[in-house]
């Protein structure tokens, strides 16, 4: 096996008193000494600095709009500069082969693709636009929480102007900093691809900030799974359809039927068919009874005794801001709303109710 | 008091064992959100999962270190998971059982072998 590679901010992250394990081939700082908890709530109140560096970075030129179209079923021609979208990689079969950010600036598209992902994106990519360029000298910082705007503006004030979606490139120290204001939190937040030259100083600057604390990809998955955001891999995959995934409304009218680009993806037959007619299963919220969390791979039925399996969870865990266990399941589209489920955990049925998501009140700044 | 490979202490209590998790253990499975214990009454032996711990990342299990009888549970962890992260060689200990062998408990490290094991 091929060694973990490491973020360029690793030793900063040692320094900090990070724990870390491997994710997709890097080995990244899970958690901090303030413990996942800690950290989560911390970004639902102030600011986390979360290192994202392991993400996919891509430029594309100007004019590979509609390239880039025929992969994905998103509206690039019409996304204005300044602004930012999310797109899905179909597959021929209808499936899912990554999610991304699709970001226009003055001189082309700035894509943000899944690190496990990111080799086999770019070679896609590569495979129908000329000119791909893989960024790899620029590492990528998620500030999120709801004194993210604050903290940053003390340190890049043009960005207190960006809404949600919302890019700019701004300079700073003599470097650019390429911002948008998203995240994979629910919360209110920047994320900042910073050269590697300036992206310790550019950390040090926000962590300096006492409203700023370091967190780990532990709690920024569970801030994410309250947020009821999808994750490729898990509840998004070759296997489960953008449909399936609930992810339909990231594919606009215009690339559906009677859109006037309709279709001109992968597996555009079979996504807009269930657009239209439905699909076989759907994502469901799911709130366990009791405290035992139920996570991925855990199976769903309907009777706590016998009865037939409905379907399997696809993330789950313990949400801090909730204070109890929560997921995101697969279930066959026929299950009723409010029909009762169980869980199978470790031999037991648990029982479960469906749920609306997110699970909490996201503070996206529109 | 007593540490297994597996990270419990066991402390004798008059008749009967005390068990629970060190501090060593507690730090590395993180904020613990869920612990299920098993019934009072329950015959268990030796390397049989008694406990289910799950903290914000993963479920790990708790082995019986002895053989021997489950008599009490501590089921104040039940309704306050957290107190594993507070306080895990005291107030969170998981249950006591009963021995037939208390010798048995010979077998495993003091608190010095369990130092140097963790280091």
């Amino acid at each position: 096996m091929d060694a973990l590679r490491r973020l360029p901010l690793h030793d900063l992250h040692a320094a900090l008193g990070a724990k870390f394990g491997p994710f997709a081939g890097w080995s990244m700082p899970v958690q901090y000494p303030a413990g996942v908890m800690a950290e989560h709530l911390w970004c639902r109140e102030k600011a986390a600095l979360f290192d994202v560096s392991h993400m996919g970075q891509v430029l594309l030129p100007s004019g590979a709009d509609a390239a880039l179209e025929t992969l994905v079923p998103a509206d690039i021609l019409g996304l204005a500069e300044g602004r930012q979208r999310y797109g899905l990689f179909t597959d021929d079969a209808g499936g899912v082969l990554d999610d991304l950010m699709i970001a226009r600036r003055k001189d082309g598209l700035f894509l943000v693709v899944n690190a496990a992902c990111a080799g086999q994106d770019i070679a896609h990519l590569k495979a129908h636009i000329e000119t791909v360029v893989p960024v790899d000298d620029r590492a990528l910082l998620a500030l999120q929480g709801p004194m993210a705007g604050d903290v940053l503006a003390a340190i890049v004030p043009s960005s207190r102007a960006m809404t949600f979606m919302d890019v700019a490139v701004i300079p700073w120290k003599g470097v650019s900093l390429w911002l948008s204001r998203s995240g994979y939190t629910g919360e209110d937040g920047f994320e900042i691809s910073v050269p590697v030259m300036a992206a310790e100083a550019l950390a040090n600057a926000i962590l300096s900030d006492d409203r700023a604390a370091p967190a780990g990809l532990g709690a920024r998955d569970s801030l994410r799974l309250e947020a009821g955001l999808p994750l490729y891999g898990q509840d998004m995959s070759p296997d489960i359809s953008p449909v399936e995934a609930g992810q339909k409304w990231a594919i606009p009218k215009v690339r559906r039927r009677g859109g006037e680009r309709e279709g001109g993806f992968p597996g555009a037959e079979m996504i807009l068919s269930q657009i239209d007619s439905g699909a076989p299963r759907k994502r469901i919220g799911l709130l366990p009874e009791g405290r035992a969390p139920m996570r991925a791979g855990v199976e769903l039925f309907d009777a706590e005794d016998g009865g037939t399996q409905v379907g399997i969870v696809t993330s789950g865990g313990f949400g801090p801001s909730l204070g109890a266990p929560m997921a995101i399941a697969l279930v066959d589209a026929d299950l009723p709303d409010d029909a009762m489920i169980w869980g199978e955990v470790r031999g037991r049925r648990l029982p479960a109710r469906q749920a609306k998501t997110p699970f909490v009140t996201p503070g996206y700044k529109r | 008091m007593k540490f297994t490979e597996e990270h419990e202490w066991l402390r004798v209590e008059g008749e009967l064992v005390v068990v629970g998790i060190t501090e060593h253990a507690a730090e590395q499975l993180g904020d613990i959100v869920f612990v299920e214990l098993p019934e009072e009454g329950t015959e268990v032996a030796k390397d049989d999962e008694v406990v289910v711990i799950e903290s914000v990342k993963a479920a790990s299990d708790i082995l019986a270190p002895l053989d021997g009888e489950i008599v009490e549970i501590n089921g104040a962890l039940t309704g306050n998971p957290g107190l594993v992260n507070e306080d895990p060689m005291g107030d969170a200990w998981f249950f006591k059982m009963k021995v037939e062998d208390l010798s048995a408990m010979d077998d495993y490290m003091d608190e010095a072998e369990y130092k140097d094991f963790i280091e």
